[in-house]
């Protein structure tokens, strides 16, 4: 317990991307919240990715990291402007009401 | 190394319980707080195991620049009074078995893969880009970002730049009534539109757009 290791950094990105998947399937009102669901996952595999470079001492795994980092910045801008489009068009952005597709 | 484990459970607990948060507040402007909070306490944790150039960097573009835009849109789409409520709807009680079946389902199986993983020896042989402990961090990240990602670092590049102007191009609206100057009709006007030469004829005056 007290001796910090690879397993610990490990677990916590295991909690965190359950708690993002959580979030996607329990959220039934808005869309804004799933978006950020979708964030809490890519932490996690960052947590991840970091944790292994730091124990296995190979710094690809941070170099990665930053890539994620910066597709999910790009994705974070796409989704919101479509969250701003879609509500312009449909005055809604609740999760039970967008079913157009009939899905 | 108590200290160390002491700062681990400290920042992992607040990030975890403000991970619950997020999904679970009923108003959206909590959630991105609670958003913020979860990246700063990570990002402690980075800074802590030594990776301090990316702590410093997720501080920057999540803090900085994600969670600001979500707090825009939120308060720009005024979804604030929209309540985000977990067990409110009727007939969304079938989704809630699934998502909780599916989530634990997920997180047991990382964490079985996690109990079984061992070191292989030979891993320490086929990483090519191993970390010095004589430079720093940021040094090191550097070294090898420029030279053996080049690359993948123009790709991420480029995939910026077509985020930013696919958000541009989404959210851009032409207004109709509203007036505005416009050059190539400016330039393009000739002096036979404009001016027109008329007979005056005396006690009578001139009647102009008939």
């Amino acid at each position: 317990m007290i001796e910090i290791g690879l397993g610990h950094y490990l677990t916590l990105g295991a909690v965190i991307f359950s708690i993002g998947v959580i979030g996607i399937f329990l959220n039934r009102k808005n869309i804004i919240v799933i978006l950020m669901s979708i964030e809490l996952i890519l932490l996690a595999v960052n947590i991840n990715l970091v944790a292994f470079s730091i124990y296995l001492g190979d710094l690809a795994g941070q170099v990665f990291t930053l890539f994620i980092l910066t597709v999910a910045a790009a994705e974070a801008a796409i989704g919101l402007a479509i969250i701003v489009v879609y509500f312009r068009n449909s005055g809604t952005i609740r999760v039970e009401e967008i079913d157009k597709l009939k899905g | 190394m108590i200290a160390h484990a002491i700062f681990f459970y400290v920042f992992s607990i607040i990030a975890v319980i403000s991970a619950i948060m997020v999904t679970a507040s009923k108003n959206t402007v909590h959630s991105v707080f609670f958003l913020i909070l979860d990246f700063i306490s990570i990002s402690c944790l980075f800074i802590m195991i030594g990776a301090e150039f990316l702590g410093m960097i997720m501080l920057i573009v999540y803090v900085g620049a994600v969670a600001v835009l979500f707090l825009f849109v939120v308060m720009m789409l005024n979804v604030a009074q929209q309540k985000n409520q977990w067990f409110a709807a009727k007939d969304s009680s079938k989704h809630i078995p699934v998502g909780l079946i599916i989530s634990t389902l997920i997180f047991f199986e990382i964490i079985i893969v996690i109990g079984g993983w061992k070191y292989k020896p030979e891993i320490f042989d086929i990483n090519n880009s191993i970390a010095q402990t004589s430079i720093s961090n940021t040094h090191s990240l550097g070294q090898i970002l420029y030279t053996d990602y080049i690359h993948v670092f123009q790709i991420s590049g480029m995939i910026l730049l077509v985020a930013m102007v696919g958000a541009i191009v989404l959210t851009f609206r032409q207004r109709s009534g509203v007036k505005r100057q416009s050059y190539i009709k400016q330039i393009s006007r000739e002096r036979t539109e404009g001016v027109e030469v008329l007979e005056v004829q005396s006690n009578k005056g001139v009647k102009i757009d008939d």
